[in-house]
């Protein structure tokens, strides 16, 4: 596996040349108990770009995610987020930052326009009347505004959800299945706004999703999780090329149900040579 | 086509920005209390029933009885639900960012642990106002009560009072944090589990006398002796003032520390991402 910690220089993390990645991350480990949820990874983002953490349910996406936001303190290694420890200083990035979930709410009962103000004062934001309407008209939730929160459909709230993700303009947007439980028409819309914002605002997305077709369409490159480890890594179409695949979930499928790890590492191989990969 | 509007951003590590924050958490309580009439009523509610149900009690006694002077009992009442509802006033507040499921947002914000307590405490100040303004009132009219009557070391009073709240509130919210709502009960009766020791409606030298030391370590007992003090007797020790000004700093210095062992706790453990029940 190509380990693009090596972009970093000679410093490692600590450096500058660390400190030009959004998101750089070394031996990440995190254990509960017995239980390794994360399991020494590493790699760094390159700026502007949109990277899915792809894996089953417990494959460690969600805690990789919370450990970049901070809500978790590795229990080894090192994560850095525009150079800052994100164990120490994350304050000093926060602000540069945003993220979405399903598994968080905001309050119901205050008003979208209530939330989306407050959430502005949060972040630091002086012109919150201007931006929480731009930021309205723009997911065109402007006629939810004065509703509150806890009456939305579950794709309103998404989209509240996302309006609220992207008030600061973050340069770094964690977002943990961004289109769960909804339609397909609204989470093609989704999709839609988060590739115009990933583009027109040159931002770095890292986002953890089960939906292939979502990764395929959004992501300039894939992370695979598997058992808190990364078991691949790299642009989907060299995924696809390496497993012989027409889609990210045949690779998917492939990934998580193999249980003959040289012929995992003979896909990759014939990948880095030019050779026919494996049936 | 609409203009793009950028968010202006300041430097986030400056006071004014630590200000901002703080003041964008007092706006989401004051949404909240706003959003619903039953909510304010619930502020007022408790406070003058409990006023209202001890009065009672003080007019039977002192006619029948003659021995409860002065008011003792309904100032005691209303000393007690300054700890209560600011002990309460905070905890609520907290409670409604777990059972909004907001923490998680709130905790991955620029907002520092220091400025969420900050915004807890204005807010515990200001129901505690919403809440004693009106029964403080009340117990004037219907029974001839003035709290006000305790003269100038009523500040004094309320700020160790209010102190002692935000410390007990304060060590019950970092437990809920890395425990769950399971532990919701600790922020409701915490403040009970003291009240025989704070000697809130009999002088402490009625308790045993292993049990006195401590009694005298709670800082709120002393505002009890303090007002009994003052309205049997119209003396009052300043000394015992600035002790229990002295523990008030401790055990909120204390409470701090463990809030933050609690929080640390939590994101050790990755609690936080299951925060509920």
């Amino acid at each position: 596996m190509r380990d693009n910690l090596a972009k970093c220089g000679s410093e490692g993390l600590s450096g500058e040349a660390a400190a030009a990645f959004p998101v750089a991350v070394r031996d990440l480990t995190k254990v509960y108990g017995a239980v390794t949820a994360v399991d020494r990874i590493s790699f760094v983002i390159e700026p502007g770009t949109t990277v899915a953490l792809l894996g089953g349910n417990g494959a460690g996406k969600t805690t990789t995610i919370s450990m970049l936001l901070g809500l978790v303190v590795p229990t080894a290694g090192e994560v850095r987020v525009f150079g800052a420890d994100v164990s120490r200083d994350r304050y000093q990035v926060a602000h540069r930052m945003n993220f979405q979930s399903p598994y968080v709410d905001m309050p119901m009962r205050l008003t979208v326009r209530q939330n989306l103000t407050v959430y502005a004062g949060l972040y630091g934001i002086a012109n919150v009347t201007e931006r929480v309407a731009y930021i309205a008209g723009d997911l065109q939730i402007t006629a939810l505004l004065d509703r509150r929160t806890g009456k939305l459909s579950a794709g309103q709230k998404t989209r509240v959800g996302l309006a609220k993700a992207l008030l600061n303009a973050p340069e770094l947007l964690l977002l943990d299945e961004p289109t769960a439980s909804l339609d397909p028409d609204t989470a093609d819309w989704i999709r839609q706004k988060l590739q115009a914002y990933g583009r027109e605002r040159g931002a770095t997305i890292l986002l953890a999703s089960h939906n292939m077709a979502e990764v395929e369409r959004l992501a300039h490159r894939v992370i695979v999780l598997e058992a808190g480890r990364i078991v691949e890594d790299g642009p989907p179409k060299q995924l696809l090329k390496a497993y012989g695949r027409q889609t990210l979930e045949e690779v998917f499928l492939q990934i998580a149900r193999r249980n003959d790890m040289g012929r995992h590492a003979a896909a990759i191989a014939a990948v880095e040579t030019g050779t026919e990969p494996p049936p | 086509m609409t203009a793009i509007v950028l968010p202006v951003i300041g430097d986030p590590g400056g006071m004014e920005a630590s200000l901002r924050r703080i003041g964008a958490l007092v706006r989401r309580y004051l949404y909240l209390i706003k959003s619903s009439w039953l909510r304010s009523l619930e502020i007022v509610y408790w406070p003058f029933l409990q006023m209202v149900m001890w009065g009672f009690l003080q007019r039977y006694l002192a006619n029948s009885t003659g021995a409860i002077a002065g008011g003792l009992l309904i100032g005691a009442v209303l000393l007690w639900d300054i700890q209560f509802r600011s002990q309460i006033g905070f905890s609520v507040g907290f409670l409604e960012e777990m059972w909004s499921r907001n923490l998680g947002q709130l905790l991955t914000s620029p907002l520092r642990p220091n400025e969420l307590v900050a915004a807890l405490s204005i807010m515990s100040l200001m129901r505690l106002a919403i809440a004693m303004v009106p029964v403080t009132a009340a117990a004037y009219l219907f029974f001839g009560f003035n709290l006000f009557g305790l003269g100038a070391v009523l500040a004094a009073f309320f700020a160790v009072l209010v102190l002692t709240g935000w410390a007990l509130a304060l060590f019950s919210s970092g437990i809920i944090l890395r425990y769950g709502l399971g532990a919701e009960e600790l922020s409701w009766s915490l403040g009970f589990i003291l009240l025989p020791l704070a000697c809130v409606y009999y002088p402490v030298a009625v308790l045993p006398g292993w049990l006195q030391p401590i009694a005298l370590a709670l800082p709120s007992t002393h505002v009890f002796e303090g007002m009994r003090s003052i309205l049997l007797h119209n003396t009052f020790d300043a000394g015992e003032l600035v002790w229990a000004l002295a523990l008030n700093a401790v055990y909120l210095l204390a409470a701090y520390a463990s809030f933050r062992y609690f929080l640390r706790s939590a994101r050790v453990n990755g609690a936080l991402l299951q925060l509920g029940e």
